[in-house]
């Protein structure tokens, strides 16, 4: 239930989107997601994209983390 | 941290950063307490990476029963077999199920006497597989929690909108909330979960808000790299110390606070609730998904009479106690002696993300 | 060639004209050498008095072409990557074949073909040989079998054995695991992914003639087949009775590779490869070793991995990219791709 690898969606055809992890790609369904755009990094699990990755928060996840280190510092 | 190859994976998988999480958990880290990760796929994160070696000795991991294979019941594994052996049947699976002992065989052994079972990484390809072989009934086993049962579902829409009548599910899917209402309530010993990303991801926050405001257990949704593990465990540290219990969520990039709500529906629309047998824990009232009427067409226990054989219990596994964090493995009489992952007796030995399996091959 | 017809009939294993047919028209006009020319049972091939290197390995993998190779390409270089790693100079081989009936002659030869290449290329001659056709449906395609000899000097006589193996020695890997495996089951079309993932089928032998050249530290050498590097490491761990200690950070990545194990939830550690060796040498020589490695085509990617140790004997220990440690054990099963 938690295997899930984040993607990058290079094209959208129907229920379907080729995503590409690395150089490796794969045609992920779309039947579990909705507004989803070429461009958007999409969490794979068993062959459905399950969920949106937001960047923003990506990006606020390791800020919290760096946080810690300059905390340590002080 | 450099992204690499894998952004969104690399960055979570920083030394420097993990040491430094490490560090601020022994400095706030007072009292003995003991956390559950339910999650499979953080049991094996846990253990890939080393990161119990990083926790003070005042914090005790425990494993919880949520790793799919692991707790599908030894009838499910009968039945499929059953199913199996009419000549016009394909089975397909995901993964190491194939090796779960059922009460007399298991479905490698099968496979080894002729029945046809296929391993997929999509259920679609099973779709597939159906409409490729129309002479054939192509039967899915479904295990998964909520992370994987929409999947399923999915599939059953596609299947009835392209009439695809040679499809069928055996379902084996089950929902965490009620197994851990069962180990909140019952075990007084867990302290705080660490709750499984991807379930949450579409299911939301919601389904843990009892464990942390009637049974007073701190909550963190956890995604599955190193540091996103670590951090969790700092955050239910620091609810704990401070004894504000709340359900939080570490895995924000991925998790919303309402979940996947096209995922939702089509699991309440495809599926209802039954009891489900859980290998290890036995029954659990309204944990399981069956396919629902309006599905019923697609629905291999419907579809297919079969008898199974007498449900008998290997004695002397430890299963039960391992899943709920009652026990060790090695604490169980069979582990290593008679239960090893070539003769697996029980699942958490089975699957490569049990207990078992991981205690035997990853521990010193 | 165009006696020979589209395809095998069970008539060309019967041993009459048509077998003749083929082994003079197929195998021995590709493989041309003057104890073939001679056909007669046994090959008599003079050796002198040395230690001789013998070994032999059945081939049936599916699909029989893949990205990087195919089974005739892999039968040679698969034999003679057992010899070299035993110390020897390769010298000469035999081959069977197994044919199923039907199986079209136009692959049958693109295989010789590879085979021929192979051998030349390496310098060493296909001596003797058997061929069988048997009906259809009784063997899948085409099996092929490759025996080799080599002569191996008195000083590399114990490389195989591991007897000189001993903690402080480092240990080597010629480039990224798990290319073979992965192009494999590419190859297969299963999980539908797509990527140019190639099998490192190669010959080993120039690679490991260099190391044996430049270094009299070498303690053990072994290609990582099936099961992959972790069961190599655990053999030495297990054989010479001493700790091994892998650093993940270490390891040569195929970013490919890595990106479907993440995907499937394998080890990499654990999948097959055609052209990666493990090296323990001397630590006093590691570097001269890896520098001498790097300037052959097939040892560019060289790492220094890992090291034995007196720690943990019998075990293998990885020191995680995170900085924990963990066992990494033997290979229990197949490797099944997880949902979890």
């Amino acid at each position: 239930m938690c295997l899930g690898v984040p993607a990058l969606v290079t094209q959208i055809k129907g229920n379907e989107a080729t995503v590409r992890v690395g150089n490796v790609e794969y045609n992920s369904s779309l039947l579990l997601l909705n507004n989803v755009n070429t461009g958007d990094y999409i969490l794979l699990h068993a062959g459905f994209a399950i969920e949106k990755i937001d960047r923003h928060e990506a990006e606020e996840t390791l800020r919290l983390f760096n946080e810690i280190s300059d905390l340590e510092k002080e | 941290m450099k992204a690499g190859d894998f952004p969104f994976v690399d960055e979570y998988r920083d030394e420097k950063s993990v040491k430094k999480i490490a560090r601020q958990i022994k400095d706030i880290s007072k009292k003995r307490i003991n956390l559950m990760e339910v999650c499979g796929g953080h049991t094996m994160a846990i253990h890939k990476n080393g990161l119990q070696d990083f926790l003070p000795e005042n914090i005790t991991l425990l494993s919880g029963p949520g790793c799919p294979v692991c707790v599908s019941s030894q009838r499910f594994v009968d039945h499929a077999i059953a199913i199996g052996r009419f000549p016009e049947i394909i089975l397909t699976t995901y993964g190491d199920l194939i090796r779960v002992p059922g009460s007399v065989s298991s479905l490698e052994k099968e496979k080894g006497k002729g029945i046809e079972i296929r391993i997929v990484y999509s259920v679609l390809e099973a779709l597939e597989i159906a409409k490729a072989n129309k002479k054939k009934k192509v039967v899915f086993l479904g295990i998964g929690f909520e992370t994987t049962a929409p999947a399923s579902a999915a599939t059953i829409i596609q299947a009835e909108m392209q009439k695809i009548h040679n499809f069928f599910l055996l379902s084996a899917h089950k929902v965490m909330p009620p197994a851990l209402e069962t180990l909140a309530k019952e075990d007084t010993q867990i302290d705080g979960f660490i709750a499984p990303g991807h379930v949450s991801a579409i299911t939301g926050y919601g389904i843990y808000r009892k464990l942390s405001d009637v049974y007073g257990k701190a909550v963190v949704i956890s995604g599955f790299e190193p540091l996103d593990i670590l951090q969790s465990v700092l955050m239910l540290v620091k609810q704990i110390e401070s004894k504000l219990f709340k359900v939080e969520n570490e895995y924000t990039r991925v998790v919303r606070p309402e979940g996947n709500l096209k995922a939702q529906t089509l699991l309440n629309r495809v599926f209802t609730p039954e009891n489900a047998e859980w290998r290890g824990l036995g029954w659990v009232p309204e944990s399981g998904l069956s396919v629902s009427d309006e599905f019923s067409a697609f629905d291999a226990t419907r579809h297919f009479l079969v008898s199974l054989p007498k449900q008998e219990y290997p004695k002397g596994c430890s299963c039960g106690e391992i899943l709920t964090g009652k026990k060790k493995p090695s604490d169980c009489k069979l582990f290593s002696v008679v239960c090893t992952p070539i003769n697996p007796i029980g699942a958490c030995m089975v699957s490569s993300e049990g207990t078992c399996s991981i205690f035997y091959n990853y521990k010193a | 060639m165009k006696k020979l017809g589209q395809q095998i009939s069970i008539h060309h294993g019967n041993g009459g004209v048509q077998t003749k047919a083929l082994i003079e028209d197929l195998f021995i006009h590709f493989f041309e050498n003057e104890f073939l020319e001679n056909q007669s049972d046994s090959a008599v091939l003079p050796v002198t008095g040395k230690n001789i290197a013998f070994t032999t390995d059945s081939f049936v993998v599916d699909p029989i072409f893949f990205p990087g190779g195919n089974i005739g390409s892999l039968a040679i270089c698969g034999t003679l990557n057992d010899l070299a790693v035993s110390g020897s100079n390769p010298l000469y081989l035999s081959v069977g074949f197994i044919i199923e009936e039907g199986f079209k002659i136009s692959y049958l030869e693109r295989i010789v073909r590879s085979m021929a290449k192979e051998a030349n290329q390496a310098g060493v001659k296909i001596v003797t040989g058997d061929t069988k056709v048997v009906n259809s449906g009784k063997c899948d395609k085409v099996f092929i079998n490759t025996s080799g000899i080599g002569l191996i000097e008195e000083k590399h006589v114990s490389i195989s054995s591991g007897i000189r193996v001993k903690p402080g020695d480092k240990i080597l890997l010629n480039g990224p695991p798990g290319e073979h495996g992965m192009a494999i089951m590419q190859a297969r079309g299963i999980f539908n992914f797509k990527s140019n993932l190639k099998s490192d089928c190669v010959s080993l032998f120039p690679l490991i003639n260099e190391i044996l050249k430049v270094s009299d530290g070498i303690s053990f050498l072994r290609d990582a087949t099936r099961g992959g590097v972790a069961t190599v490491v655990n053999e030495i761990a297990r054989k010479c009775k001493v700790g091994v200690e892998i650093d993940e950070t270490c390891l040569p990545v195929n970013p490919d590779v890595r990106v479907m194990c993440e995907i499937l939830g394998f080890d990499q550690l654990y999948i097959a490869n055609e052209g990666k060796v493990i090296v323990v040498v001397d630590a006093s020589d590691a570097y001269h070793v890896l520098n001498s490695m790097r300037k052959i085509k097939t040892g560019r990617t060289t790492e220094i991995i890992g090291e034995i140790s007196s720690d943990h004997k019998g075990k293998v220990v990885l020191r995680t990219k995170s900085g924990g440690k963990r066992i990494l054990d033997e290979l229990i099963g197949d490797q099944l791709p997880r949902i979890c």
